[in-house]
């Protein structure tokens, strides 16, 4: 089985990530993965009316781990949470038109910190519609 | 900008006067050395005229010690399990030190798997094995013990003759892959006590396919690969003719040369390393000063190497390597790294530098640069 090196796509986002940093005081905030397996990321988001106005990434990890993070962004940003919450790991890598098979689990995370996110702001909101 | 090439642990180019020697092999200079016309014996000079460098670089009694086989991984095969295989009577313990590359490690796993018990000799934090330890655990039952000479990946340098009366006193042999170390460290095998040792090529800028098992007279092995005898029966197959030739070309060059390769790239070395342990959380890894001439091997917090390696490949045109998980096949850590203590999210932020021909002083600030660079941003990126 041929081992496929990265797609211009992914070293594009990896050299040059999209959303990288911090959100203060941000609407939901989702932090997966771990150091001791060599992958953490946290994504930040901003969020009016459900869409997500704004989104920040960052990640402790490998070339998959930062393109994925930062595609993930990129596809997010300006969507209803409802529809970001439909990101899968797939469309993640096809954006990136591919990942080495043994980086697809890079993928899963990346889509699964942006998941995060929305679920925390989804509670958040709830508790503030609570009290 | 051009490459500037830092990885010559995991290949080196072929040095041209090598290639130069080494090209009649390939075309013309053909024939089988078995074949007893003119053709062939022209071939079997060839062979012999390596053979003899080979032992030239290590101290052989003769040219019967040395046996060529076509690379480092097969000379450890034969090693482990020549010597296991062929001694069982003796005995059917095999002990590796836990920095062992895979192919001593994984042929003493399979052994494990069918009756050998199988020990591993711990190391320090530097990455040098513990005396103490390792004589408590050889015992009259240990066939062989493999400890290489150097490790590729953290640069360490091992007290062989030390190694070699302890290992001795239970009557096994010692095995030394000397992979990393040839050409680099003076070896000699009569005054450091060594019984089998494993030579490559490529990591001497000879041609891939090539690597050597020095054999002590009175040793015992019994070939992996059989067939039609050749290598006194120990390694048979039709010779890699352009390989081996090849191979004792690199070796003569890299024993006439050693001695001022060794000063020249050390004094690269040091400044790189001086420069870039300045960088906040970089640490070096293996010993400080028991090391390889050409090896600078470190650490940085909170980033990964995978990414550090491919940051200074696309945006430098500088090429390092790094034991970092997600770089391996595995996907697991580097098991040199975690033996000499390391943690796993501290081992997977690894970068080793090796250095070698085409490399020069001038180019040490750039590569600082570039790593410090590199660090940076990474860090930036990183939520740690």
């Amino acid at each position: 089985m041929a081992e496929a090196s990265y797609s211009k796509k992914v070293m594009e986002h990896f050299m040059n990530p999209r959303n990288v940093g911090v959100i203060e005081n941000p609407d939901g905030y989702g932090k997966v993965g771990n150091p001791v397996c060599g992958d953490l990321m946290e994504m930040f988001i901003k969020v009016k009316d459900d869409i997500i106005t704004d989104i920040k990434f960052r990640t402790f990890g490998c070339g998959s781990a930062i393109a994925t993070s930062s595609m993930v962004t990129e596809l997010a940003k300006g969507l209803h949470i409802e529809e970001a919450m439909k990101i899968t790991r797939d469309d993640v890598a096809n954006e990136l038109e591919g990942l080495p098979p043994r980086k697809m689990h890079c993928s899963n995370l990346a889509a699964d910190a942006l998941h995060e996110a929305i679920k925390n702001y989804k509670q958040k909101k709830q508790n503030g519609q609570r009290s | 900008m051009n490459r500037i090439y830092l990885d010559h642990t995991s290949a080196t180019p072929v040095d041209p006067r090598v290639l130069e020697f080494a090209e009649k092999y390939l075309m013309g200079g053909f024939g089988n050395p078995s074949s007893l016309h003119s053709a062939g014996l022209e071939a079997k000079e060839a062979i012999e005229e390596a053979r003899s460098k080979v032992v030239q670089l290590v101290n052989a009694q003769k040219d019967t010690c040395i046996l060529f086989t076509n690379g480092a991984t097969e000379s450890n095969n034969l090693a482990v399990r020549g010597a296991a295989l062929r001694n069982s009577r003796k005995g059917t313990e095999v002990l590796a030190s836990a920095i062992e590359h895979m192919s001593v490690l994984n042929p003493m796993k399979d052994l494990q798997k069918n009756g050998f018990k199988f020990t591993i000799a711990p190391v320090d934090s530097t990455g040098i094995v513990d005396l103490a330890k390792l004589e408590s655990i050889l015992t009259e039952s240990t066939v062989i013990a493999s400890i290489m000479c150097a490790n590729g990946e953290i640069g360490t340098i091992q007290p062989i003759r030390e190694i070699s009366e302890i290992v001795h006193k239970k009557g096994a042999y010692l095995h030394v892959d000397a992979t990393a170390a040839a050409g680099k460290i003076p070896i000699d095998v009569q005054k450091d006590g060594i019984d089998l040792l494993t030579l490559s090529s490529n990591d001497m800028s000879g041609p891939q396919g090539a690597g050597a098992l020095y054999v002590k007279p009175g040793v015992k092995l019994q070939p992996v690969i059989f067939g039609g005898g050749q290598e006194a029966g120990l390694r048979s197959g039709t010779e890699n003719l352009f390989a081996i030739a090849g191979m004792g070309e690199a070796t003569r060059i890299a024993r006439d040369e050693m001695e001022q390769e060794s000063t020249r790239l050390t004094r690269m070395r040091d400044k790189l390393t001086k420069e870039i342990l300045k960088i906040e959380e970089a640490y070096l890894t293996g010993h400080p000063t028991q090391r390889l001439p050409h090896h600078a091997s470190f650490r940085f917090s909170r980033i990964e190497g995978e990414s550090i390696l491919l940051y200074m490949d696309t945006k430098f045109n500088i090429q390092v390597s790094t034991g970092s998980a997600c770089s391996s096949k595995t996907l697991e850590p580097s098991h040199v790294l975690l033996a000499i203590g390391l943690k796993h999210e501290e081992a997977h932020g690894s970068m080793v530098l090796t250095l070698g021909q085409s490399n020069r002083d001038e180019e040490v600030d750039y590569i600082v640069n570039g790593v410090r660079e590199t660090v940076t941003r990474l860090r930036e990126l990183s939520p740690l």
